[in-house]
Order: structure tokens, then C-alpha cells, then sequence
């Protein structure tokens, strides 16, 4: 065989075994949410928004799964993303060559991807354990401390794409920093760091290893943040894992729930964050 | 609104100047005394400078306290099993032993054959994405494959436990065991009684949890690549593999081993995906088909359940060892793509 046929096949057994590895690839992805479709919608009822968990062989909903995952990542959110923005702010405008704002870009990138069942371990340590319970606060601080690194990281990169040249003009007319970051900054990279707070509630309300120890469950509706309190991954978890078939089906509509709610909410960020891109 | 004088010349004109004293809603007063205004605005400035940095510092006080918190749990288990806890494969809460080497065993063997099946696959996608896929396919598969990397775990992990492992025990595990019985060093991994649960499993499933995430950081990765140099390889007469292999994987190599090493990083501490399907069954077994168990599947399942202190502290310092673990390897990967970063700027 001639080099130049021997090239020609080692091209075509190559670029065949991409197109096979991502024929692999989607066949997988695309038959989990096709099980994920089918076996959840079959449950989805207004009951599932209305009614409670139910103990097992008894008719119920995730109504306060719901509300508890909304009410804790709320929370988390609230107290996650003034914390991220002000230090990516730091990062981007004020600190942008200092060492310290290297460390903590650095550090921050390894919370990004810090397994979330440590940080789980970590509210455990700091409050449920001196608080003596679990608690739906606890479970919120755990999911605040997740939102932390992806506000920060989306803050810095909005920021750094807002181009010198207004930040210029600002100064020039006799702004000082925090009004520049404050009036010029901030308002061309809005769409950008409105993005960065959705992907952020999109990472929280489908985690659930930082919630297991810190917020735990509770079959009834409550609404005190100091008592444990009921979120769909928490629920999730728990029923899957139980023999009960009810049980089984509420899990998997439960999951239908949170992957419907943690794509769109991935597709709107990611339309606002395109035309972003677009304006620039 | 009254304007003092000086600022009322520059106002000629359609052009109206933006006082930024005026901004500030200070009230007249203020304005004519302009070294006062300009002081509280310069305190402003000052004060919000240092709200900032504070909260740059929290966030390294929060990876601090992490360390430190999970040390100061971990210690009475620490104290009580010193250096043993790394080799001891006991799990006993009855009589407060503990030993981390099932776990610490699952957990790497889970990665490591996760990534075994998914950067390969992941690559292939990558390259898929840059060279070969059709145009207008190119942008909605891309977006597919990211928006796949942001399925909460838990997902992955329920349909494991239902679709996945059944149909393993009954289609593909047996066939192994049957296949692999006389290979020498094959029967012992494939050896035992087909669960559907257990090591192999758990590993597949996080390599399709991973496998989205290794696509899209290497396909940023490759796309880093100067267009000028694939350019330059296709002129010379370079098949696509030849330009893949000579030209953008070596240009490519630090990003690429970063992105896998943060996609490693994720497999290590990931929970929900592997605790449904790994059997938790506290024992070092040869073969891949037995059930086992990870740091995050022993954490999530017994954490709420354990009693005692030294139980606990165990746990807490599974915990540990698995932070540090992933630390050491995404502050790696982190610091490989900052290379890639500076050279390609």
C-alpha cells in the first residue's frame, strides 16, 4: 500500500471515531432525558403541585419540596451574590494585577469545581453542629457558598469586557472609581452579570449532597428557617432510594422538575449572555 | 434646581455636560462648597474599594475555614487511628473502627476508569466540533453538549439506579463474566454475581456525567488554536488526523490535560451520580463488577445516620482527605490552563 493510501486511511478510521464518539456521546445524553421524560411525565398531575410529600402507599405531591428548594435558593442567592459581585468587582476593576486578586482567582476557580458534599460538611461543622439541629438556613448558607465562586467568576469576566476606553472617558470627566464602576461599568455588563445570577440559581437548586446534613428533610410543609425543611433533591434522593413505587414515580417527577427548571433557566442566561456577545 | 455659576458656562450648546457632583443628588448647598463634595464623593470611592477587597478576602477565608473546620472535626478521628485510617479497610460502627482504604480505593478506581471512557470519547467530540461537523449543526450541538454539562447529578444518578443497572444485570454483566472466565487477569475483574449495581456501573455513569464537560473545555481548547496553523498544516497537504496530531493537539496539550484534570476533579467528589449505583458495601474487591463504595457515596449515605463522635469524625475525615485530594488536582489543572491562557494572549 502506498504512504498516500495509508494516509488517506488512517485520516478516515480517525475521523470516523470522532463521528462515532459523538454519535456515543448524544446516544447516551439523549436516551437519560428521554428516560427522564417519560417516566416523570407520567406522574406530573396538579396534585404534585398542591399536595405534600406523602407517607409511603398514600397519594401526595412535592408541594413543599418546591417551595423549600425556591425558598433556600433564594436565600442562598440573596446572600451568595452580593458577596461574589463586590470580589469580582475587586478582581476586575480595583485589584486587577495585585497578588491578592491572583490568589483569589486562583482559589476561587478550585471552589468552582470544590466537591459540594465538603461544603456541606463544612456548614455542618460551623452551624448545624453548634446550633445543635439542622436548619433550612444552614442548608441556604451551604448553597450561598456555591453561588460565591460563579458570580465571582461571571462578574470579573463581564467586567473585563467592558472596554477601557469608557472607563476613560468617565475619569475624564472627573468620576471617580466607584462611580464609574457604579454608573458605567455595571450598566454595560448588566446582561452579562444578570447571567452569572442565573447560572448561579441554575448550579444551586440541582445540588443536593450540600443539603443532606445541613437542611435534611421534613415530610410537612414549614416555612421556619430554623427547622429542617423539604427540597426536590433532598426528596429526590430519599425516594428513589426507598421500595415504595409511589414514592419512585414522585421521585422521578421531581427530577423531571428540576432538570426543566435548571435548562431553561441555562437557556436564558445563555440568550442574554449571546447578545452580550453580540453588542460587543 | 439651582446650578451655581461655573457650571452654567459649560452648559452652551446641546451638549450638557454631566456634573458628576450633580449626579450624586447633593444638595445645593454641597455643591458650592466643592472641596466637601469632592471629599464625600473620594470617601465613597474609599469605602467601596475596601468593601470590595473585603469581600475578595472572605472568599479566601472561606476555603481556609473550609480546611480548618473539617481538620478541627476530623481531629478526634485523626487522633484516634492516626496513619492506620489510610490502610485499615474496617467499617465498623458498632465498635467504633474505621479505616478510609475502601473508600479512598473506590473513589480513585471509579475516576480513573470514568476517565478512561470519557476523555477519548470527550476528545472525539471536541474534534468532531472543530473540524468535521457540518456548519450549521456546529453551533446547535455545541450548545447542546454545554447545556448537558449543567444537568444536576442527581439525574444522572436516578437514572442509573432505575434504567441503567437493571439492564446491565441482565444484558451486559453476564456477558462479561461469561466472556472473561478463562482470560487470566480478565476473570478476576469480571468475576462474582451480576448486581447491575457496583464499581463498573458507578464508573460508566459518571463517565457520561463528565463526558460533556471534557467536550466543551477541549473544544474551547482547540479553538485557541491560531487558524493561522491549521492553515498552514492543510497547505503542506496534512490529512485532518495528521493536522489534529501534529499540529493542534501539541499546540493544545497544556489546555487539554487541564480541562481533563478538572473534569477528574469533578468525577473525584462527585456524590449523587455515583451513591445510587455503587452498592456501599465497605470493601476492597477485585473485581469491577462487586459492589463498593466512594468517599462522597460513604459521607452521603451515613452522615445523617451516624452516631457518636469517633463515627462522626471518621466521616469528617473522609471529607478531608477528599478536599485535599481534589484540591491538589484542580490546583493543578487550574494553574496548567492559566499557562495555556498566557500564551495564548
Amino acid at each position: 500500500m502506498s504512504l498516500y493510501e495509508t494516509r488517506r486511511k488512517n485520516n478516515a478510521i480517525a475521523t470516523g471515531l470522532a463521528w462515532l464518539a459523538t454519535a456515543f456521546g448524544l446516544f447516551w445524553l439523549a436516551l437519560i432525558l428521554g428516560a427522564l421524560v417519560y417516566e416523570g411525565a407520567r406522574g406530573l398531575s396538579p396534585a404534585v403541585f398542591s399536595q405534600m410529600t406523602p407517607p409511603p402507599g398514600s397519594q401526595g405531591g412535592l408541594s413543599n419540596a418546591i417551595a423549600g428548594s425556591l425558598l433556600m435558593s433564594a436565600i442562598g442567592v440573596a446572600i451568595g451574590t452580593p458577596l461574589g459581585m463586590l470580589a469580582g468587582t475587586y478582581l476586575a476593576e480595583y485589584g486587577r494585577h495585585t497578588k491578592l486578586a491572583m490568589i483569589v482567582r486562583f482559589i476561587n476557580d478550585i471552589l468552582l469545581s470544590a466537591p459540594s458534599i465538603v461544603i456541606g460538611l463544612f456548614v455542618y461543622e460551623i452551624l448545624v453542629h453548634p446550633m445543635g439541629h439542622f436548619s433550612a438556613i444552614s442548608g441556604a448558607v451551604a448553597l450561598s457558598l456555591l453561588v460565591v465562586p460563579v458570580v465571582l467568576r461571571t462578574t470579573e469576566d463581564m467586567l473585563l469586557l467592558v472596554p477601557g476606553s469608557m472607563r476613560e472617558a468617565a475619569a475624564a470627566l472627573g468620576a471617580p472609581r466607584a462611580l464609574v464602576i457604579g454608573k458605567i461599568a455595571y450598566r454595560a455588563a448588566k446582561a452579562g452579570l444578570i447571567t452569572g445570577i442565573l447560572l448561579a440559581v441554575a448550579r444551586v437548586s440541582g445540588e443536593t449532597a450540600p443539603l443532606l446534613f445541613t437542611a435534611l428533610n421534613n415530610q410537612f410543609w414549614s416555612a421556619n428557617l430554623n427547622a429542617p425543611m423539604a427540597s426536590l433533591p433532598v426528596v429526590i434522593f430519599q425516594f428513589a432510594l426507598s421500595p415504595y413505587k409511589d414514592w419512585q414515580q414522585l421521585a422521578w417527577t421531581g427530577a423531571l422538575l428540576i432538570t426543566v427548571a435548571v435548562l431553561s433557566l441555562s437557556i436564558v442566561a445563555r440568550t442574554l449572555g449571546a447578545g452580550r456577545r453580540k453588542s460587543r | 434646581m439651582t446650578v451655581v455659576e461655573p457650571d452654567r458656562r459649560e452648559r452652551n450648546g446641546a451638549m450638557e455636560v454631566t456634573d458628576f457632583a450633580l449626579a450624586q443628588k447633593i444638595t445645593p448647598a454641597v455643591i458650592v462648597d466643592r472641596p466637601r463634595a469632592l471629599g464625600r464623593i473620594a470617601l465613597i470611592d474609599r469605602i467601596f474599594h475596601h468593601l470590595t477587597r473585603t469581600a475578595a478576602i472572605i472568599v479566601l477565608i472561606i476555603l481556609g475555614g473550609v480546611i480548618v473546620s473539617l481538620f478541627r472535626g476530623a481531629l478526634p478521628a485523626i487522633k484516634t487511628f492516626g496513619f492506620g485510617f489510610f490502610t485499615s479497610q474496617a467499617w465498623n460502627p458498632v465498635n467504633d473502627n474505621f479505616g478510609a482504604l475502601p473508600a479512598m480505593y473506590g473513589t480513585i478506581v471509579t475516576s480513573i476508569i470514568a476517565m478512561l471512557i470519557a476523555v477519548p470519547v470527550g476528545l472525539g467530540v471536541a474534534t468532531f466540533l472543530t473540524e468535521l461537523c457540518p456548519h450549521p449543526l456546529r453551533r446547535p450541538i455545541g450548545v447542546a453538549i454545554e447545556l448537558l454539562a449543567g444537568i444536576p447529578s442527581i439525574i444522572y444518578g436516578i437514572w442509573g439506579l432505575f434504567v441503567f443497572a437493571p439492564f446491565v444485570q441482565v444484558h451486559v454483566q453476564p456477558a462479561l463474566i461469561a466472556g472473561f472466565a478463562g482470560v487470566p487477569v480478565l476473570s478476576n475483574l469480571f468475576a462474582g454475581p451480576p448486581y447491575g449495581i457496583g464499581v463498573l456501573t458507578a464508573s460508566f455513569i459518571l463517565a457520561i456525567m463528565v463526558l460533556p464537560f471534557i467536550a466543551s473545555i477541549s473544544r474551547d481548547v482547540f479553538e485557541t488554536v491560531p487558524t493561522v496553523l491549521k492553515e498552514a498544516a492543510t497547505g503542506i497537504g496534512c490529512t485532518t488526523w495528521e493536522m489534529m496530531r501534529h499540529v493542534v493537539l501539541p499546540y493544545s496539550r497544556v489546555g487539554v490535560v487541564g480541562g481533563v484534570m478538572l473534569a477528574l476533579g469533578r468525577a473525584l467528589g462527585e456524590t449523587m451520580a455515583v451513591t445510587f449505583v455503587i452498592g456501599n458495601a465497605h470493601k476492597v474487591s477485585p473485581s469491577l463488577l462487586a459492589p463498593g463504595t466512594t468517599i462522597s457515596a460513604t459521607i452521603a449515605n451515613e452522615f445523617t445516620e451516624a452516631v457518636g463522635d469517633i463515627y462522626t469524625s471518621a466521616l469528617i475525615e473522609l471529607g478531608l482527605i477528599l478536599f485535599l485530594i481534589t484540591f491538589m488536582v484542580l490546583a493543578m489543572a487550574r494553574y496548567m490552563l492559566m499557562r495555556l491562557e498566557r500564551t495564548s494572549a
